[in-house]
């Protein structure tokens, strides 16, 4: 008894000694990262980062025409992603018991779930860019849709899939007809987890640089016509990262530090609402 | 006893001194869950404005036969019935039949409460909405009138705001049962609507079924006999798909025809 107890105790030690270990090489890195993102980026941020345009090599300038483009082409995107993805998560968890249709769907979407977004960022240039005849911010909107609708859809069926049958037969037993079951019970218990997908689909374009640079490509200047090429901070990030030019090394870091931040904080609020939505 | 009673019972015919109206006729009743017949030719008769109990015990389809009344069923492809459910001089089982009306006029309460995720006067109008079109304070009345039949009333009639989900497990079911009261149906199906209740909550629940038999045909599943005693008037004792004995509940349980009802409702099986 007391020699088997005593290996338990020291079976569960190791373990627990290995998996903290593990955490920490992980945590590690990522504080590494964020440090030297910190430090190289921070010292970047004032009020002419938000105010100037992109300069040429050598004079002041800032950031803001890319941060304005990568708003403009994110907001786009998730416009255009997430209905879609949000009607074919429905269709997938509350129609598609029957018929071939839901699995096929659904495979596909596993697959644009995991293409890399260069692939996406080739199509849309291929078929959009190439017939149009110039880059534009449509485009890049496009791409980033593309990127958008599987993770909709996955997290709106997963999400609908968590609502137990007992629900959707209560509301079934009124009498209610299925599209106002859908609406008005199933959806809007889930409300929280599909927002939180959408916001999570939102962090994941708002660093998507491939994707945009067959698109929107980018543009030095002003601009916010979505029929014309748009600066946008990872292709901007990408550029500047890449130059010889050590102020626009800087903003290249002070980008990256912005980027990042955000993402930082979309997560930080998709994780609050969530939990808030778990307890159901 | 004699054999013509007997034989009478187990045609389904509701027997006995107080025999009301017929509400709902099953007849030559099978289901299957895919190849797996759950329901072996059910006839019986679910009599008007009173109490009728499903007994027996778990997997027997008591609760299968209770999802046929509204075609609850109909909503996973893999389920089917054949035979005739006829209410209101109409075989439900028909394909043609308006399933949502159907529902609007067969009400169901389920083992779990169900709230929805709205607050509680939502919750009662929702159903409402569905089928009438009342101004603002028909619908208050409306939702007064529902959660006073349910026994809710003065518990919740300062936080009708509130979200359903809040309330308690008891206040829960009341809610639902209120909920499905507020359409008017004819039929109430409850599906052991207080096992997952404290007994205070079954109580009240219980004084609530009586009340309401008054006004309603209602069709109760339960795994407690001493509930089924207490409230039914009618008593189905079902055993692996088929219906072994039906009858008055005094009868069923002072003196049952079939040794395997007497076995089940005296403990010594099942």
């Amino acid at each position: 008894m007391g020699s088997l107890y005593s290996r338990r105790v020291f079976v569960n030690r190791f373990n627990l000694a290995m998996s903290l270990l593990t955490m920490a090489f992980g945590l590690a890195f990522l504080f590494w990262i964020l440090t030297t993102l910190f430090l190289a980026g921070f010292h970047a941020f004032s009020t002419d980062l938000f105010t100037q345009m992109t300069p040429p090599p050598g004079s002041k300038g800032g950031l803001l025409n890319a941060i304005v483009g990568s708003l403009l082409m994110a907001a786009a995107g998730t416009l255009i992603g997430t209905p879609v993805g949000i009607f074919a998560g429905i269709y997938l968890a509350e129609y598609g018991s029957r018929g071939w249709l839901a699995p096929c769907t659904r495979f596909i979407n596993d697959i644009l779930l995991s293409a890399p977004s260069i692939v996406i960022g080739l199509f849309i240039y291929e078929v959009f860019v190439f017939k149009v005849g110039h880059f534009s911010a449509w485009a890049g909107s496009l791409a980033l849709a593309l990127i958008v609708i599987p993770v909709v859809i996955r997290t709106t069926e997963n999400m609908l899939r968590l609502v137990p049958d007992s629900l959707r037969e209560a509301a079934v037993a009124l009498g209610t007809p299925q599209w106002k079951v859908i609406v008005m019970v199933t959806l809007r218990s889930v409300r929280a987890g599909i927002i939180t997908g959408v916001l999570l689909a939102v962090a994941r374009i708002s660093g998507e640089t491939a994707p945009l640079l067959f698109t929107a490509l980018n543009n030095q200047f002003w601009s916010v016509d979505l029929n014309a090429p748009m600066a946008n901070l990872p292709v901007v990030i990408f550029q500047f990262a890449m130059s010889p030019y050590a102020d626009w090394q800087t903003l290249a870091w002070a980008g990256s530090l912005l980027i990042t931040i955000a993402v930082l904080a979309l997560n930080v609020i998709a994780r609050t609402l969530f939990r808030q939505a778990a307890p159901k | 006893m004699n054999l013509d009673i007997a034989a009478s019972r187990r045609e389904g015919a509701a027997p006995g001194k107080h025999a009301a109206a017929m509400k709902i006729a099953v007849r030559h009743l099978d289901f299957f869950y895919g190849n797996f017949q759950a329901l072996k030719d059910i006839n019986l008769d679910v009599a008007q404005r009173r109490v009728t109990a499903f007994i027996g015990p778990s997997g027997c389809g008591k609760s299968t036969l209770l999802r046929t009344f509204n075609r609850m069923y109909s909503l996973y492809p893999a389920q089917r019935a054949t035979g005739e459910i006829v209410f209101n001089g109409r075989n439900v089982l028909d394909s043609g039949v308006d399933l949502n009306l159907l529902r609007a006029r067969v009400g169901m309460v389920f083992q779990k409460p169900t709230p929805f995720p709205m607050s509680i006067y939502d919750n009662i109008a929702f159903g409402v909405r569905l089928y009438e079109k009342l101004s603002q304070r028909e619908m208050d009345e409306r939702v007064e009138w529902a959660l006073i039949k349910a026994a809710m009333w003065d518990e919740s009639k300062d936080k009708l705001k509130q979200s359903g989900m809040a309330l308690s497990g008891g206040q829960q079911q009341r809610l639902c049962i209120a909920r499905a009261v507020s359409v008017k149906p004819e039929v109430l199906l409850l599906d052991e609507p207080t096992s997952a209740l404290d007994p205070i909550s079954t109580a009240k629940i219980e004084e609530l079924i009586s009340e309401l038999k008054n006004d309603y045909t209602i069709a109760i599943v339960t795994h407690n006999m001493q509930q089924a005693a207490r409230v039914s008037d009618y008593t189905a004792y079902m055993y692996l798909g088929e219906l072994i004995e039906f009858g008055a509940t005094d009868e069923i349980f002072l003196r049952p025809n079939r040794k395997e009802t007497e076995d089940y409702i005296t403990g010594r099986f099942g």
